[in-house]
């Protein structure tokens, strides 16, 4: 481990500056904090997925003790449809207001809220609301709801179809498809996921009467964003009067970095009673409310010469959305994931079709990886089956259409442009972290003791730190996508920095004081940190999409640079030296190689605010902002194993090796990065094997408490055997690529490839639909029995 | 996460309790609490009266009786999984309940709770069946009911309305008997989607003298697997003979499909976690 | 009717009036201002309100804080003795065993019934003793190598 003294900081296993706090119980998170006169709130939530809203008899709720307001969608004055901040050509854009008003359109879609004096009177009260439910047929099955009279569930999008969306070259993949030498096709369920942050979303929500100032504290990955949207379109209420907290979160995982409805109303409401207002969601309606993630239904075909080059892939999706349009939406089948379908190959045709579809179901959107675990598990499974067609071995077929090693610039078949990448090395130490050779070996033993053992690989790339306004603006993005940092040098040398980005795990404060405390030659201790308050940063555009270290870093970086810049005014004229002469070196502004002439940083910070012997025409003071856009995605890359037994008679697959090479560009904190590559495998392989959400057909999540979402636990996980190559990108002066979501984007390919290969002896090439139950192992066994 | 209201009570002994019970409308008992409130949490229960049995005195210990292990019915499952009386004289029903739940479930769930309760996959009533327990219940009377007239329906058994349950009796291995109790859990709940316990008294050539086969998650209730007992008594246990027995497993388990599994895939699972669980206790009577 | 409960929590007397249906979680939460106890589900599942009750680690929210009066009952904040961290605290803190923040105080107090029952765990058994606790940060590896570090501490400590 690592001291604050050791001269160069980035690099290091620092432990982390937030750590104490959380292990003693002090961390603040939204359901922590208690205000005075502090009311709670309870909302009604249909309870079938599709009914016109009768009468709302409030007689009786009303009349509850305690009971403060109830509001109903028709006393939402005022107030504007939820937005959708990604427009896409020609995308049908239903009305989402934070109440319903005439219909509801999924399981727990919110018709009224409860103010009460205690939270038990709210929930007491929220029951007694009586609703006419005027049930309707409902739809819920992705590949059924552009169907011939499947039920009809937005008036402006006509079979419920949302988008149709195309990328690449149709006309290309088909000649390609003309001369391919084999060609493999099959069906692909990308089931439905619930992010399950640890914290349950909440609010708290403050209208200061006397000032007309409004405070929200909320569970967000994104406080400028949420309030923007907040303010200027749904509320219309002044964006400067309203000041956005996310203090600790809890996780977030993507489904914190949407505006939703219970914030909103809490918003409204604490307007209109004067009073605080916290509500917390309880798991049940967590699972019923949080934005879900992926949910396609897929065909695929891959095109291939005879010895195993890929000529064309042809993907044809449908993407569930669920019942409305969630803030980013529409992006996370189009832009994040047909762009992505090149993978780490070259590959001579693409096109892919996407129908992005309304169902009675709830909202979805982005979920860690969002649109590139799709894209990285249709890919790295075709390519699997392919193998098995060709009689290929796995790795060998991938070696032959890796992307080769480059610097600057490889361009997709599918608009995007890599950064930098060395797909190749990656997969080779792999290989050698695997003992690949011994491994199949040792594969080959076992089957013939009967047991069947799989080995399974994935490789992958991310288009991360996301991502250049200009670029994300062409493509429907209704923000940009820059981000901010103020760096704030005190009078005593110490700083404060305030980041637009939020941390809600990923370490913000040890890994931007290092980076600063690395760049200023300043002991870690002088750093401070702030984020996550609209009220302290300039502006933000949050934490999702594996950005804050690349964008975020990158502005505070950018902020330095000018400290720098004018320190060296500030300490020129103190020794009455040139500017352009100076440098700053281990914590001191000198003349350019004479360590002996310098002054420190502190002399110059103090020198700032006490301008007495000060340039001429220099600003006092030193503090900078800088908003970095960065130019281009930045793409992380890798490759990941995974070794499986399954057991024959129950179809349960237990993981007997988890092996990860990844490639983040620049690491700032190894340990912080390994943790969340750790995590991002455990919510990848839980997709691959556990989590799924099932709705029945009439609209009913049938897996919708914890005690039937399977979650992965401790025991269901084995000791991940993690390594690096590293390829910096050129985007960005840090080379920073970006390290959040890759773990969960590999593992669920590398997972199901495994089992899939463990059934290899049995004549199975491939299963469609996951999470890889045991009934369904046992019945793809069954059914390969059979067929023999 | 809010129960509806409520009136707590929490008698010191097992006469005011029953008098309670007789008394309040609308009274549910409350053990070990960790079926009940999470039930009352998400309101899918909402009692009027919960009379809480932990200041009543004597409901909790493990003891040899007879030849029988008396288990106090508010004794945790941590209580049983770290017994060493049962450790030593019935050490499968230390192991059922060392895979009831989680740890922290398992030292406030309560053994007598759960069997009242009657959770169709519960864990403890496979072992139980299979090694024919007893169950003493005080109402007006004291009576004892023998387990395979206990479990009734979906949570439901024989326990009567103004009764508790008080004891659990188990009998102490006999000489050349082994006993297992295994499970294929539910990756969320850790319930058992199909759990079964056998336990089985070879004599000096192995013969199987006695066999007691429990199965429970699959169905309804927990059943007594009669037709896998008959093939097993009587017989030498080697491989074959158990899988024809395990054959019958599923055979009068009225298996209910859920997420977790088709009929047929529960029934299936039925078959091999008795085969399996026959011959680790065949294994350990020959131990 | 609300009825008197009295427990110490982390070594202080407290004595509140409560309605029955009062879960232990939220009276620690609420009536008594200690927030490191969180709630992460409502069936029992996650683990984030584990709390000792007479040392032996209970998901405080399914419990009714009239079931917890007389008892003794330390949370997340009382772990720490004078300043100084407990093993399993020091050992989340070396070995990164924490992300978000959110799982953590039940982790920590489930970790010390383990340890205090099994001093020595396997990693097996650490895996299968913490059952009872959901992470969704750090994929549990973390936790196990936290858990192993402060089993180690622990054993040199006494």
């Amino acid at each position: 481990m690592a001291t604050a003294t050791d001269t160069r900081l980035l690099g290091k296993s620092i432990k982390r500056r937030e750590d104490p706090r959380f292990i003693t119980g002090r961390g603040s998170y939204t359901d922590d904090l208690k205000l005075p006169g502090m009311t709670y709130a309870a909302f009604v939530r249909s309870p079938h997925a599709h009914a016109k809203i009768g009468k709302i008899d409030l007689t009786q709720a009303k009349a509850h003790p305690g009971v403060v307001a109830i509001f109903t969608g028709k006393d939402l004055t005022g107030v504007n449809s939820l937005p959708c901040g990604w427009l896409l050509p020609e995308l049908k854009v239903p009305p989402h207001p934070p109440l319903a008003v005439d219909t509801a359109r999924y399981v727990g879609d919110p018709v009224a809220v409860v103010i009460a004096e205690t939270q038990d009177a709210a929930l007491d009260a929220a029951e007694k609301v009586k609703v006419d439910w005027n049930v309707r047929p409902a739809v819920t099955a992705t590949a059924k709801a552009a169907e011939k009279g499947a039920s009809q569930i937005h008036e402006v999008a006509p079979a419920n179809v949302a988008f149709k969306w195309q990328i690449g070259d149709a006309a290309a993949v088909d000649a390609a498809f003309k001369t391919a030498a084999v060609t493999v096709k099959k069906h692909i369920v990308n089931q439905r996921l619930v992010a399950n942050a640890m914290e349950p979303r909440a609010c708290v929500a403050r209208f200061d009467a006397a000032t007309g100032d409004l405070t929200l504290w909320v569970t967000s990955q994104n406080p400028h964003v949420h309030r923007l949207l907040m303010t200027a379109f749904v509320l219309g209420i002044p964006e400067h009067k309203v000041r956005v907290i996310a203090p600790d979160v809890g996780g977030g995982f993507g489904s914190k970095i949407f505006l939703y409805n219970e914030e909103t109303v809490c918003s409204w409401a604490t307007r209109q009673i004067k009073r605080p207002i916290r509500w917390t969601s309880t798991r049940r309606e967590a699972f019923q409310t949080d934005a879900h993630g992926r949910d396609h239904v897929t065909d695929a075909e891959l095109a291939l010469s005879r010895d195993g080059k890929i000529l064309g892939l042809r993907v044809k999706t449908i993407a569930n959305l669920g019942a409305y349009l969630s803030t980013f939406a529409p992006a996370v089948p189009t832009y994040l994931y047909g762009t992505l379908l090149n993978g780490v190959y070259e590959m001579g045709a693409i096109h892919c079709d996407v129908t992005g579809v309304f169902t009675n179901t709830t909202p979805v959107d982005a979920y860690r990886g969002a649109g590139r675990p799709e894209a990285a598990y249709l890919v790295e499974r075709m390519i699997e089956v392919a193998a098995v067609a060709l009689k290929m071995d796995v790795a060998e077929i991938r070696k032959k259409n890796f992307i080769p090693k480059f610097e600057h610039g490889y361009q997709t078949k599918v608009a995007l442009t890599y950064d930098s990448g060395n797909y190749a090395a990656a997969f080779d130490k792999l290989l050698g972290m695997l003992d690949y050779r011994k491994i199949r070996e040792e594969q080959a033993a076992a089957r013939k003791q009967g047991k069947l053992i799989g080995v399974g690989f994935s490789t992958y790339i991310e288009a991360c730190s996301i991502a250049p306004s200009k670029v994300v603006g062409s493509l429907g993005a209704q923000a940009g996508l820059y981000e901010s940092g103020i760096v704030r040098v005190h009078p005593t040398g110490k700083i404060t920095v305030f980041t637009g980005s939020h941390s809600h795990g990923q370490g913000h404060e040890t890994t931007f004081s290092q980076l600063v405390a690395d760049e200023l030659g300043v002991p870690m201790e002088d750093v401070e940190i702030v984020h996550g308050d609209t009220g302290a940063i300039a502006f933000g555009m949050g934490t999702y999409g594996s950005r804050s270290a690349s964008v975020g870093g990158t502005a505070i970086h950018m902020s330095i640079h000018k400290i720098k810049e004018k320190g060296k005014k500030i300490a020129a004229h103190l020794l009455e030296a040139s500017p352009g002469d100076m440098e700053y070196v281990n914590g001191q502004f000198q003349v350019k190689g004479f360590p002996g002439k310098a002054v420190p940083f502190g002399q110059v910070a103090l020198t700032a605010y006490v301008p007495h012997n000060y340039p001429e025409g220099l600003e006092p003071g030193l503090e900078e902002t800088s908003f970095y856009d960065p130019s281009n995605f930045c793409f992380p890359f890798g490759a990941h194993a995974c070794v499986v037994e399954v057991d024959r008679d129950t179809g349960h697959v237990k993981l007997l090796r988890y092996v990860a090479v990844d490639d983040v560009g620049n690491v700032i904190n190894p340990m912080i990065v390994d943790g969340m590559v750790h995590g991002g495998i455990a919510q990848g392989v839980g997709q691959a094997l556990w989590e799924g959400a099932v709705y029945e057909d009439d609209g009913q999540l049938v897996t919708g408490t914890m005690m039937d979402y399977a979650l992965p636990k401790a025991d269901m996980l084995p000791m991940y055997e993690t390594e690096r190559t590293v390829t910096p990108t050129p985007v960005n002066p840090l080379g920073i690529k970006g390290a959040g979501e890759t773990g969960t984007i590999a593992a669920t390919p590398a997972v199901v490839n495994a089992v899939v290969d463990a059934l290899r002896p049995l004549g199975v090439d491939h299963i469609e639909t996951m999470p890889l139950t045991p009934e369904r192992v046992w019945k793809t066994i069954k059914a390969a029995k059979a067929g023999r | 996460m809010y129960p509806a209201a409520f009136e707590y009570h929490a008698p010191a002994s097992v006469a005011d309790a029953l008098k309670l019970l007789g008394k309040l409308d609308d009274a549910k008992i409350l053990a070990g609490g960790h079926s009940l409130i999470p039930m009352m949490k998400l309101r899918l229960a909402q009692p009027k009266h919960l009379i809480d049995l932990r200041k009543v005195a004597g409901l909790t210990g493990i003891k040899e009786d007879k030849g029988m292990i008396a288990i106090g019915a508010m004794t945790t499952h941590w209580e049983v999984e770290s017994s060493k009386v049962l450790k030593s004289k019935c050490p499968v029903v230390s192991e059922t309940a060392a895979m009831i739940g989680d740890p922290a479930v398992r030292n406030k769930g309560t053994i007598g709770g759960s069997l009242a309760h009657g959770d169709p996959a519960a864990d403890m009533p496979a072992t139980v069946i299979a090694l024919g327990a007893e169950f003493v219940c005080q109402g007006k009377k004291k009576r004892t009911v023998k387990v395979d007239d206990w479990f009734k329906g979906i949570m439901e058994t024989a326990l009567g309305e103004d009764e508790l349950l008080v004891e659990i009796r188990v009998p102490a291995l006999a000489k050349g008997t082994g006993a297992a109790y295994l499970k294929f859990p539910h990756p969320a709940s850790r319930f058992a989607v199909v759990g079964v316990a056998a336990v089985v008294t070879l004599d000096k050539e192995g013969k199987c003298t006695k066999a007691g086969v429990g199965v429970t998650g699959a169905g309804t209730h927990a059943v007594r697997a009669k037709g896998v007992e008959a093939a097993l008594s009587g017989k030498k246990l080697d491989a074959a003979a158990i899988e024809a027995a395990a054959a019958k497993a599923a055979d009068g388990v009225d298996v209910q499909a859920d997420l977790q599994g088709s009929e047929e895939y529960k029934a299936h699972l039925c078959r091999v976690f008795a085969k399996r669980a026959i011959e680790a206790a065949v294994k350990r009577a020959h131990a | 009717m609300k009825h008197s409960v009295k427990m110490t929590i982390n070594g202080q007397t407290q004595s509140h009036e409560v309605e029955p249906r009062l879960l232990l979680v939220h009276y620690i939460r609420e009536t008594v201002g200690l927030t490191g106890t969180h709630v992460g589900c409502d069936t029992s599942q996650c683990g984030a309100c584990t709390i000792l009750i007479n040392g032996q680690a209970v998901k405080s929210c399914t419990v009714f804080a009239v079931q917890a009066d007389g008892a003794k009952i330390t949370t997340i904040e009382g772990l720490a003795k004078n300043g100084d961290l407990h093993p399993i605290q020091q050992g989340f803190w070396e070995k990164h065993g924490l992300q978000c923040g959110f799982c953590t105080p039940g982790m920590i107090l489930a970790a010390y019934q383990m340890l205090e029952r099994y001093p020595k765990p396997s990693e097996e058994q650490i895996r299968h003793q913490l059952d009872g606790n959901l992470c969704r940060c750090t994929g549990y590896h973390n936790i196990v190598k936290a858990i192993q570090w402060a089993s180690e501490h622990m054993a040199g400590a006494k």
